[in-house]
């Protein structure tokens, strides 16, 4: 095993941290690394937690991260903010709310950009999890903000993946129905002591009855919880959801072992698969001129941008 | 796994009991509007639970905050565990109300660059654009 990799099992922080960032800067070496990480996962109990902005997920995984420790478990935590498109940069603020767990020894806190590249933020996110879970983490958090499909793809890389609403959010329960509504095993109301919980329960509790039959065929039913992360509320009960999920993960195909179920399989190497061979492909018709070529013929409209397109793939793709 | 430009990532932090960060919000905006990835600590901050965010963070450099006259222990202080984690390749700078006789005094005690007030943003993301590179 390469010192590195070494390293990151031994739990070195500094180790861990330099080779999150190459993951994310997208360092073509640290694919050895994570070769050699690969049968030192598969340990770690990992939750997504999503929801929109100002629901209160920091201070949820604040407190989570309290919790697990009093269990005497040790966690790490992947806080995913946007990056500005104008920009390129990010104000990275989740840890603001999870500071007091910076002198824990068991506790492993990484702020991430989106950084907007396609089919990056799953696989450099599905990466950094690799990393924490070959640290030797028993719980791996990942806070995202639930907007893109992006995201939705991060959390279906979570074992539970938490959605996270507040009281009155009835309209952005429609608005995201179709998108995370479907990937969530649990849902949260927090800061449920205002006023509207009840309703956004009942609510939430209509969709998730819409799908009864598969309930009935022993699918999980989402449990629907109100909490109070800033006062602490409500957290345990949470946590025991959580539990109550693994159990019945433990029983379906591969268990807890997400590699070891053939749809999750399927879904990780193909989304690997794309990143790879678009990276490959672009980057060899970037070196040979013949994308740039392809630009100044449309621009000349000597050509169309489908018979470009055409033209620059279908080469590559018959190789 | 596109590899791109390594991109410079800062963290703005809060020492002491200070309880002022209007200032330490201001350049964490400037940063990220010059392309860097800004981490930001929050208020009350120990400079070990600094140091300690910063090696979590893998940044390339600490801006610290201080506008409450404790900057000649907090200011070394992260210098020096920095330099105890083997970690002192993390550039350290810092501004604030910070009279002109410490400047030198945090300088020599291994404080990069000391910005006072009236100093411009664009003058400090100068700075930092031409003092701290992205770890190659």
């Amino acid at each position: 095993m390469s010192s590195i990799a070494e390293k990151v099992v031994a739990g070195d922080i500094r180790t861990v941290a330099r080779l999150i960032r190459d993951i994310d800067d997208g360092m073509p070496e640290v694919r050895e690394v994570l070769k050699e990480l690969y049968p030192h996962t598969g340990n770690a109990y990992i939750i997504g937690i999503t929801g929109s902005p100002g629901v209160g997920k920091s201070t949820l995984v604040d407190q989570m991260v309290g919790h697990l420790r009093q269990r005497d478990k040790t966690v790490g935590v992947l806080a995913v903010d946007p990056t500005s498109p104008f920009s390129g940069g990010a104000i990275l603020g989740d840890r603001v709310r999870m500071q007091r767990h910076s002198m824990d020894p068991g506790v492993f806190i990484r702020s991430l950009a989106t950084r907007g590249h396609f089919g990056g933020l799953t696989q450099s996110t599905r990466s950094a999890i690799d990393v924490l879970d070959a640290m030797g983490k028993d719980y791996v958090l990942v806070e995202t903000v639930g907007v893109g499909q992006d995201e939705v793809d991060v959390v279906r890389s979570a074992h539970t993946t938490v959605i996270v609403v507040i009281p009155g959010m009835g309209d952005d329960i429609q608005a995201i129905k179709a998108g995370i509504l479907e990937v969530g095993d649990i849902f949260l109301i927090n800061k449920s002591d205002r006023e509207g919980a009840d309703k956004t329960v009942s609510d939430l509790r209509l969709m998730i009855e819409m799908d009864q039959k598969k309930y009935e065929e022993g699918g999980w039913k989402p449990p629907i919880l109100k909490v109070e992360a800033v006062f602490d509320k409500g957290i345990d009960e949470f946590l025991e959801a959580v539990d109550q999920h693994a159990a019945y993960l433990a029983k379906t195909e591969g268990g807890l072992d997400f590699r070891g179920n053939r749809n999750k399989v399927r879904e990780e190497l193909r989304e690997m698969v794309k990143a790879r061979l678009l990276e490959e492909a672009l980057d060899r018709l970037t070196k040979s001129g013949e994308f740039d070529r392809a630009v100044e013929l449309i621009v000349e409209k000597k050509i169309d941008p489908y018979t470009a397109c055409e033209d620059l793939v279908l080469p590559v793709s018959k190789q | 796994m596109k590899q791109q430009k390594r991109r410079v990532r800062v963290m703005v932090a809060k020492p002491g009991l200070d309880g002022h960060d209007r200032g330490a919000r201001i350049i964490a905006r400037a940063y990220r509007d010059a392309g860097f990835e800004v981490v930001y600590t929050g208020l009350h901050q120990t400079p070990e639970e600094i140091v300690e965010a910063a090696i979590q963070e893998d940044v390339d450099m600490i801006g610290l905050s201080s506008l409450a006259g404790a900057h000649n222990y907090l200011f070394p202080a992260v210098v020096q565990l920095l330099r105890e984690r083997g970690a002192d390749d993390i550039v350290v700078c810092g501004g604030g109300i910070i009279p002109e006789d410490d400047v030198e005094k945090l300088k020599a005690a291994g404080v990069k660059a000391v910005f006072t007030p009236g100093t411009p943003l664009d003058q400090i993301v100068k700075w930092v654009e031409e003092n701290v590179s992205p770890r190659s």
